[in-house]
């Protein structure tokens, strides 16, 4: 059920409009019910091929030897594609934009990465035929150590991935192995917090389980052009990936989509666009290449893992003074888009509070996995589970209210975020007052009447003086450290430059809360050690 | 055995857009001689319905009925440029330049009009069903239909418009991260409620409440489709998927859907939802994006449900009924906390 407040920023808006804001049927909605929109595989041409791979049975191993004799007599094969066919054989999406290095094959040539990854295509008469052929392609594999864990991949002597970036990290500003996010000083409020907490997250992959699953079917048109219908969710992307691939001008290709059976972040990477279109160029014949399911789950790209250690400094009354962040992206075997999530993910921290210390790094990390993508909240979905998860333990720690706790942090219009831009248009307040409203959660007076337009902006919009990092962490720790307690206080320490920014005033203590001494707390390995 | 309930919330905000290469959309709109507009892009209607609201936005914005305009999404040959659809996007950038360029086309209707009615065009409106007509004198009126025949055989003009809307590139500093990486956020706040059985672990969703601000709900039941889809893939997230369920060692991968777990039809649990505009200054009309943000309170909220109704805090996703009985074992049985 849906309700409409229309009385909450009423006076920052014109409600008086025909067309927006009426629940107008969808203009696809009839043939979307009836089964007769069009989607790519709609398109079945005459004299359709179909192309399917081979891919690696090894998650990490030099190819010795690829032999296709057998595949080429296998009845129904029409041609059989190898890497050295690929144009352009190496790539990464984000050059389109000047971000990253290529590091990609359309076909491995000389090792594969990842389970899964596809070695040679072959394009025959019928699916059953080529996945006939696939069973004869013989690949001499030498097995190679594999890493699987973002921080074992992180560790000297762990197995170099991508040769692309042999410390297993993408490279940000042509410098530093993760991108970085300073604001104040970190370690000093966390010196002088009441309490401290460290805690370790860790994001499961997800599959984008689409009902339709990636492909393209491509075609010679008239004119030397190829037409191709495809799953994309980015036509110009995909178009101009292929022409740098096949290295042609990208009016060679007209592409048709649009009308997409699902996407979620997973029809980003034009994974079945260029061996589709490679192979009508090299049969002449139209060509179909479609993700079966299982190559949908395993080896089309999944949501990346991310593991997120949060060290958070908080004061009795309720107000984080410091926040630290340290998160690992687990990218698989290629970058794809998980570097472009990684500087996303620094501009969320600290998630929706004013925190007058923030200090983040945030890694894009290389293992041998089936490479991950863009999914649903890249780079935001799984912090904010971290970030929500210990916002609960905070105000457990403190004994306030979890929603109390959330309105004495929030941002507010007028505040300095930790990118350092200011915070405009904010309703995270109001958001939190709908809904403890919604669920019969009791708020005190003054927590109802928080406003984001009110107490914002003064000495919260200040960014504050931030130390560089002279302390050479310019490459990624690679020990992980085994407490995250406060400094003993007998250890000196400077003291904070300046006052922290005040917070709307601190609310008068629950009456039922017990009252908390300062409280170290550490569970970083899972289990909590008290 | 026994069911413990309990609940927890999250609050969250979301950016919308990507700013990384700088972020263009280009939109193009023209009539026919009939007063009947198309809208050509290259943007992609994953389901969502991009088509759908961008339809609104032209109508709205040229002053004529919905019915009036077909959105054709996604040709590389008519459409132009569009980043594509992700990044929550759509609504955002391919409505501000659907909307720059039904502005562009309206300009022209209106002089066409103007030069029928022989008024000045600043002395004329639209009514939204199809009519121009001088501002006070509504007799004074003329169909969009009239005027499209008479732009295109009388008075030789292109009743169109080329719209695009930029967000530049934003330079991130390496030292610092300053940057600018979206111009406007979305926000939420979600409680869910939960039951968990101390005997098997199992979770189960009892409801949800929640509340969303999203600049305006330009189409509430695009909106509500977005929500409630959203928060099921939160809460699938949260307790039931993943490909690799033994993480990171890559095993056990499941190959299809009767291996890859997700919620059914008896899963569902009922989901109360309130949505709030504070209008994006630079959105169309004010809208956001609910796009990817609608499943993100929903993990953690799940997640803060369970210590609410057990006492356990499960921090690896998914939270599996294997996870939370050996937690709640560990700690020796469970430990319901306040209830709320």
């Amino acid at each position: 059920m849906l309700e409409l407040r229309k009385d909450i920023f009423a006076d920052e808006r014109d409600d008086n409009l025909k067309e927006i804001g009426k629940g107008t049927q969808r203009q696809d909605m009839l043939g979307h019910v009836t089964g007769t929109s069009s989607y790519f595989n709609d398109h079945k041409l005459q004299g359709m091929l179909h192309l399917k791979v081979v891919r690696s049975t090894q998650a990490h191993a030099r190819i010795r030897r690829i032999d296709t004799a057998e595949a080429e007599r296998s009845a129904g094969v029409r041609r059989i594609i190898r890497g050295a066919d690929v144009p352009v054989n190496l790539n990464t999406l984000l050059s389109l934009i000047n971000f990253g290095k290529d590091d990609e094959p359309s076909l491995a040539v000389d090792k594969v990465r990842y389970k899964g990854e596809p070695v040679i295509a072959i394009v025959a008469d019928s699916e059953r035929e080529a996945f006939e052929a696939i069973a004869k392609v013989k690949i001499d594999y030498e097995p190679l150590p594999a890493v699987f864990d973002v921080e074992d991949a992180l560790k000297p002597g762990a197995p170099v991935v991508n040769e692309t970036y042999p410390k297993n990290t993408f490279t940000y500003h042509e410098t530093y192995d993760h991108q970085r996010l300073r604001f104040g000083d970190a370690d000093a409020a966390l010196a002088t917090a009441d309490h401290v907490l460290e805690q370790r997250y860790q994001m499961s992959p997800i599959e984008h389980a689409p009902t339709e699953t990636n492909g393209a079917i491509a075609a010679p048109d008239t004119n030397g052009r190829y037409v191709v219908y495809t799953s994309t969710q980015a036509l110009f992307f995909s178009v101009d990936t292929c022409a740098k691939i096949l290295d042609v001008p990208s009016n060679t290709f007209h592409f048709i989509g649009g009308t997409v059976g699902g996407g979620f972040g997973g029809k980003v990477d034009t994974l079945t666009e260029p061996l589709a279109i490679l192979g009508a160029m090299l049969t002449g014949k139209p060509v179909r290449y479609v993700f079966g399911r299982e190559e949908e789950m395993q080896y089309g790209p999944p949501r990346g893992a991310e593991r997120i250690y949060i060290k958070d400094g908080v004061m009795r009354d309720g107000r984080i003074v410091a926040r630290k962040i340290r998160a690992l992206f687990d990218s698989g075997a290629y970058t794809r888009l998980s570097s472009y999530a990684a500087v996303k993910c620094a501009a969320h921290l600290p998630g929706p509070y004013t925190i007058p210390n923030v200090y983040g790094d945030v890694y894009c990390v290389f293992t041998n996995r089936t490479p991950a993508t863009a999914m649903r909240g890249f780079g935001v979905t799984a912090m904010d589970f971290a970030i929500e998860c210990q916002m609960d333990k905070l105000a457990h720690l403190v004994g306030m209210d979890p929603m109390e706790f959330r309105i004495l942090n929030a941002y507010r219009d007028g505040d300095m975020k930790a990118h350092r831009r200011e915070a405009k248009n904010t309703a995270l307040i109001e958001c939190v007052q709908v809904a403890a409203e919604k669920a019969k959660w009791p708020l005190r007076e003054e927590f109802k009447r928080a406003s984001s337009r009110k107490d914002g902006g003064g000495s919260r919009a200040i960014i504050p003086p931030t130390p560089t990092d002279g302390r050479a962490r310019s490459t990624a720790p690679v020990q992980q450290r085994t407490s995250y307690d406060r400094l003993p206080p007998t250890v000196t320490r400077e003291p904070p430059r300046e006052p922290p920014p005040p917070t709307p005033p601190p609310p008068s203590p629950r009456p039922t809360a017990p009252s908390h001494g300062a409280t170290r707390f550490s569970s970083v390995f899972g289990t909590r050690r008290r | 055995m026994t069911r413990h309930r309990g609940r927890g919330i999250a609050s969250i905000n979301y950016p919308i857009g990507m700013n990384l290469g700088g972020d263009p959309s280009q939109a193009l709109v023209h009539s026919n001689p009939s007063g009947k507009f198309t809208v050509a892009l290259s943007s992609i209607d994953l389901g969502q319905g991009m088509k759908s609201v961008t339809r609104q936005i032209c109508a709205e914005t040229l002053g004529v009925p919905v019915e009036d305009v077909y959105v054709d999404t996604a040709d590389s040959d008519t459409g132009p440029h569009c980043m594509g659809s992700f990044a929550s996007r759509g609504t955002h950038r391919v409505g501000n330049a659907v909307m720059a360029a039904a502005r562009e086309a309206r300009g022209v209707m209106m002089e066409a009009a103007a030069e029928e009615l022989e008024v000045n065009a600043a002395d004329l409106e639209t009514d939204g069903r199809g009519n121009i007509h001088v501002k006070g004198a509504p007799h004074r009126s003329i169909s969009t239909k009239d005027v499209a025949i008479a732009a295109q055989f009388k008075q030789g003009k292109t009743i169109s418009g080329r719209g695009i809307f930029l967000v530049p590139l934003s330079e991130v500093n390496p030292e610092t991260g300053e940057m600018s990486p979206a111009t406007c956020y979305a926000h939420s706040c979600l409680v869910a409620e939960v039951d968990v059985d101390d005997e098997t672990g199992e979770v189960a969703m009892v409801r949800m409440d929640s509340a969303y601000e999203l600049g305006r709900a330009l189409n509430p039941r695009l909106v509500e489709q977005q929500l409630v889809g959203g928060a099921w893939m939160g809460v699938s997230h949260a307790l039931y998927e993943t490909p690799e369920p033994y993480y990171p060692e890559p095993v056990h991968g499941p190959r299809d859907f009767v291996e890859y777990l997700m919620p059914g039809p008896g899963d569902i649990c009922p989901h109360d939802i309130a949505v709030l505009e504070r209008p994006a200054p630079d959105g169309p009309f004010g809208a956001k994006g609910p796009g990817e943000m609608c499943a993100n309170p929903v993990l953690p909220a799940v997640a803060n449900a369970i210590f609410n109704a057990v006492g356990v805090r499960i921090d690896d996703l998914p939270i599996t009924p294997e996870k939370v009985l050996r937690a709640i074992k560990a700690q020796g049985g469970a430990r319901p906390q306040a209830r709320r």
